[in-house]
């Protein structure tokens, strides 16, 4: 286990991290279920490069550039299909994720099926790091606003929501746009990580993985998201000598965790500054209940 | 003219093996309101049991036939017990239904890929490969004999809706759950009965997919085009599913055959999602309105 490893690790748990965190505003929080966040990531990466290498841009704007495109993809596809009722709403995603990969390879500019080599090596552990704690940030920041509790409230019950005049299909479109710009970075330091893209590396079977970290992690969690993305990465790497196999515990595990412990690592719950405290400090916290249900007032319950 | 009889043909066989997958997994949609995406692995399983039956146990085709079919019935099951029950007995919400799935999916692909290895597997030669010649028209007979099978299962499935009892407990059941229980109709049953219809289906449409292609791990992934088959035709209408499959199947085998077979999956995608902007019901699927 020399640093070298362990640093590649890390950088390959920060870029899941970053989608992770997209989908988990939008299946967690918003309670939509996508099987195509791999088709944006795709796009961002693929922008992203563009970018860097075609434009000369320098490389934290393409990376910006890159998940921008992705966002700015997600509006008409969101349009399209946020109306739609739960599975509908799932194939139309599944749909528009392979229909980007499709497309993906034919376009001969980018190197088509073979894809494109010689992206220049620009991610590198500070940067992940800094763009995951600055997207971590936000998330975090945008799930406590208004605009994170009415998600939360189409996600409980939409036409309720409706009812109480929140503008449900803003909210999704919204949450849709966060979510696919931040697959879109992630798309695009995949791509200045390997230095090599191929529409390959975004199949269903992203899609599906990101999908798992974030039930994992616990839906309407955001640290969640964080740990599972952590673990769920380091996981494989540790189950490395029994590569066949660790694939059949994981879908086991997956199965077990839904009929046992559906709500995920966390329970919707999140590790915070104050958690932390009372952790440090457990006779105070369990004789004062008041407080405790005071904190517990602002986690979210999935 | 004869080429494009020739594509129509294919079409129809190729859409008949996506009706029987699609009708399957309709009918657990229609009864339990969620995709069923391990569908796609029992269909994987059917084609591998009826190669083992074939190659292993010598078994005449038809008995390794429907023991595939039958296999893959209790397999449909299985799963239901294990990754469904449970959370049909909590009430959970169907996005709990999903995941599961999903895990199942995963689990039954990658135990074959463990198990068995992922290499491709043949099915041995079961029908003459000469086709048959009507006019300037070839007809391969694997083909004639997928789309009669399936035309027979189609059939059977709808005799066995309509006409028996336990049929109309199905339709009660996929009608409204509760008030089918309220009835005395044993939901629990009717469930598993579902399950193993659709793996039964899914195991006749897995070897037929095994012996006109191959046999490997990543085959279930061919259940996509079922999904849009069927949301084609509209979640859990079975008549629907079956003419989104025939029309899904001809119009692949017309696009590869006068543009291009690279943009067959592409134009397929392209035209689920223009279905579902246009009829988000689906061609024959009854428009809901979610009630206060």
């Amino acid at each position: 286990m020399n640093w070298f490893y362990i640093k590649g690790i890390l950088m390959l748990a920060g870029m899941n991290l970053m989608a992770v965190l997209g989908l988990s505003l939008l299946t967690g929080f918003t309670g939509l279920f996508s099987f195509g966040h791999a088709g944006f990531m795709a796009l961002g990466a693929y922008a992203a490069a563009w970018a860097g290498v075609r434009m000369g841009l320098p490389f934290l704007v393409a990376l910006l550039a890159g998940g921008l495109f992705a966002g700015l993809v997600s509006l008409p596809i969101g349009r399209l299909t946020l109306n739609l009722k739960g599975d509908y709403f799932c194939i139309a995603t599944l749909g528009f994720g392979e229909a980007i990969r499709l497309i993906l390879d034919n376009v001969q500019t980018f190197g088509g099926a073979r894809g494109w080599p010689g992206i220049p090596i620009r991610t590198d552990l500070w940067n992940v790091a800094l763009i995951c704690v600055a997207a971590t940030w936000f998330m975090v920041r945008l799930v406590n606003s208004r605009h994170g509790r009415n998600m939360i409230a189409v996600r409980e019950e939409e036409l309720a929501a409706k009812t109480v005049g929140i503008d449900t299909f803003k909210y999704k479109m919204l949450s849709l746009f966060v979510s696919a710009v931040y697959a879109g970075i992630a798309g695009g330091m995949m791509g200045y990580y390997t230095g090599f893209l191929q529409p390959k590396m975004f199949g269903m079977a992203k899609s599906t993985e990101l999908t798992i970290i974030v039930i994992f992690g616990g839906i309407g969690s955001v640290s969640g998201s964080v740990l599972g993305s952590i673990l769920l990465t380091a996981l494989p790497e540790i189950l490395r000598t029994f590569a066949i196999w660790r694939l059949v515990v994981y879908g086991a595990a997956v199965i077990f965790i839904m009929i046992s412990r559906p709500e995920g690592l966390m329970g919707g719950k999140e590790i915070t500054l104050d958690a932390i405290r009372r952790l440090a400090r457990p006779r105070k916290a369990s004789a004062g209940a008041g407080t405790r249900a005071g904190a517990e007032g602002r986690e979210v319950q999935p | 003219m004869a080429q494009f009889l020739q594509q129509m043909i294919n079409g129809l066989s190729i859409g008949s093996v996506y009706a029987l997958m699609a009708v399957g997994y309709s009918l657990v949609y229609s009864i339990m309101s969620f995709s069923n995406f391990a569908h796609g692995g029992v269909i994987m399983l059917g084609s591998y049991f009826g190669f083992y039956l074939l190659t292993l146990t010598k078994w005449a085709f038809p008995a390794a036939f429907v023991g595939a079919a039958l296999c893959s019935a209790g397999l449909a099951v299985i799963v239901e017990r294990v990754a469904y029950r449970p959370l049909r007995l909590r009430n959970a919400p169907f996005l709990y239904f999903i995941i599961s799935a999903m895990g199942a999916s995963m689990f039954l692909e990658n135990f074959v890929v463990a198990t068995i290895g992922p290499t491709f597997k043949t099915y041995p030669t079961v029908l003459p490969r000469a086709p048959i010649e009507i006019g300037p028209i070839y007809i391969g007979r694997l083909d004639i004999m997928i789309f009669i099978i399936s035309a027979v299962c189609l059939a059977l499935l709808v005799y066995f809706l309509d006409r028996t009892k336990v049929g109309k407990a199905v339709q009660a059941t996929a009608h409204n759950p509760r008030a089918a229980k309220l009835m005395g109709i044993n939901t629990d049953f009717v469930i598993t009965l579902v399950f193993a219809i659709g793996g039964f289906l899914a195991g006749v449409a897995g070897v037929m997919f095994g012996m006109k292609y191959t046999v490997y791990p990543q085959m279930g992934g061919i259940t996509i085009k079922s999904f849009i088959a069927a949301v084609f035709g509209g979640l859990g209408s079975l008549p629907g599913a079956v003419i989104g499959s025939l029309l899904l199947g001809v119009i692949e085998t017309l696009i590869s055959g006068y543009f291009s077979s690279q943009f067959r999956d592409l134009i397929s995608f392209t035209l689920l999602i223009a279905v579902l902007v246009f009829r988000p019901m689906g061609l024959a699927g009854k428009a809901t309105e979610e009630k206060a």
